[in-house]
């Protein structure tokens, strides 16, 4: 990571973001900022637009109005690229290749941490003697686990977590705060989306609640 | 930051690629083997006249080889929008119009390759007289990667839909005729005993137009379909 840890300018920070769907206001005008060392936790129900401000701020969705900034410059695509990780619905794993394989692809498309391994990325999220097993072989919960290690190993400084605990154990849930507690001490920041606050990461945290748009 | 360079996210696209067509070979054989029973079917149809199945010998190929390719069209970037891939290709620090031609390069490698290699065998099926031999190959090495990255455009425009398998042969086929008669019409000149070098230059000269604004369309029809 270049960018520097504990800046004063936040790593992210949104004014005026807003999107609509079919001139249907999903959500917003939100601000907000998360800084180095921060999580911000985006609380709503079904439907009030967590996946779909997540997807906006990856760069997936074209917000109607407002602005992004990334360490304080304008969030253009190559910015984002470098400094967004994010973990989707959709697992992007290939049911006929196995965990290591799988890892490999998405490490070699978006880079990874020098000092990581794949293999070691592997036994970090509970995936030891897995790495042979073809993906469609893998429980959800595994499947999730093989997402977050492709989280561990990239570059990008800010995570965006579409529901990183769904699918998942008790252990599960720990890895994820584990994981999410690490990265803000290197000098990260993540922005989580969940239903409830029961599995909030021990770590400083902002909270951002969406209301289903009347 | 330490982002993967363009050769390295190409390579990691293509090992997975060939990886997973291995996995599923019986699939990825598909294309090839209709490919072989057109030309038999046709072989066999026509066999009573040599001389008849001869004139028509390169026609018959460049048709096969152009439905071949059509087969497998629709999964070039089905499968990768269905998983999510396909986000995180356009996530990726690198050009989607990079990985898009870098598909398109596998998927020319699996389908329209071994169709090219096998056609001097095929073309014993079928009395194909040798001295057109060399056109055909040349119009088939220019004009089936031609094939491949107007296919990806139309498969990138379809790719939102959930079942498009006859809306991308009726997209694809306009883009596929000018092909097919600089192709085909290459090889019907050299048997005419008149200069295909022509034909095989429009071929040429489609292919480096496609090249380099095929990717970009694709690409941009990508963006698109996942909105």
């Amino acid at each position: 990571m270049t960018l520097p840890p504990h800046s004063s300018l936040p790593l992210l920070a949104a004014r005026g973001l807003a999107f609509a769907r079919n001139d249907e206001p999903v959500f917003g005008p939100l601000d907000f900022a998360v800084g180095a060392g921060e999580a911000l936790l985006v609380q709503g129900d079904n439907g009030a637009g967590k996946t779909t401000l997540l997807r906006v701020l990856a760069g997936l969705l074209r917000a109607d109005s407002g602005e992004i900034d990334i360490d304080g410059r304008p969030a253009q695509a190559s910015l984002r690229a470098r400094a967004i990780a994010y973990l989707s619905h959709l697992p992007a794993l290939k049911a006929d290749l196995n965990a290591l394989e799988n890892l490999n692809f998405l490490c070699g498309l978006h880079g990874r941490r020098t000092r990581q391994l794949p293999g070691n990325a592997l036994g970090m999220v509970g995936l030891a003697g897995y790495e042979d097993t073809v993906a469609r072989q893998l429980s959800a919960g595994q499947k999730k686990r093989l997402s977050l290690a492709r989280l561990w190993l990239s570059p990008a400084p800010l995570w965006l977590l579409d529901e990183p605990y769904a699918n998942l154990d008790l252990d599960g849930i720990n890895l994820v705060n584990r994981m999410i507690s690490a990265h803000l001490r290197e000098g990260g920041a993540a922005l989580v989306t969940t239903h409830g606050a029961y599995a909030a990461p021990p770590v400083r945290t902002r909270m951002l609640v969406l209301e289903r748009a009347a | 930051m330490n982002g993967p360079s363009l050769v390295q996210a190409g390579k990691a696209l293509l090992v997975r690629d060939l990886r997973l067509l291995w996995r599923r070979r019986g699939d990825a054989f598909q294309p090839a083997l209709f490919a072989l029973l057109v030309v038999v079917l046709f072989a066999l149809a026509l066999g009573g006249e040599p001389q008849a199945l001869a004139k028509v010998a390169s026609a018959v190929m460049w048709v096969a080889v152009l439905l071949a390719g059509l087969l497998s069209l629709d999964t070039l970037f089905r499968g990768d929008a269905e998983d999510g891939s396909l986000e995180q290709w356009i996530l990726a620090p690198v050009p989607l119009a990079w990985l898009v031609a870098v598909r398109v390069l596998s998927h020319w490698l699996t389908t329209a390759l071994p169709l090219i290699l096998a056609t001097p065998l095929l073309g014993e099926l079928l009395h194909l007289p040798h001295d057109q031999l060399p056109v055909l190959l040349a119009s088939l090495a220019l004009g089936t990667p031609l094939l491949s990255l107007l296919g990806a455009v139309v498969a990138a425009l379809t790719v939102g839909m959930r079942r498009s398998g006859i809306l991308v042969a009726l997209l694809a086929l306009p883009l596929y005729v000018p092909v097919l008669i600089f192709g085909a019409g290459s090889v019907a000149r050299s048997a005419q005993g008149l200069d295909a070098i022509g034909a095989l230059l429009f071929l040429g000269a489609g292919l480096v137009l496609a090249l380099v604004l095929a990717p970009l369309a694709a690409a941009a029809a990508i963006r698109i379909a996942l909105h």
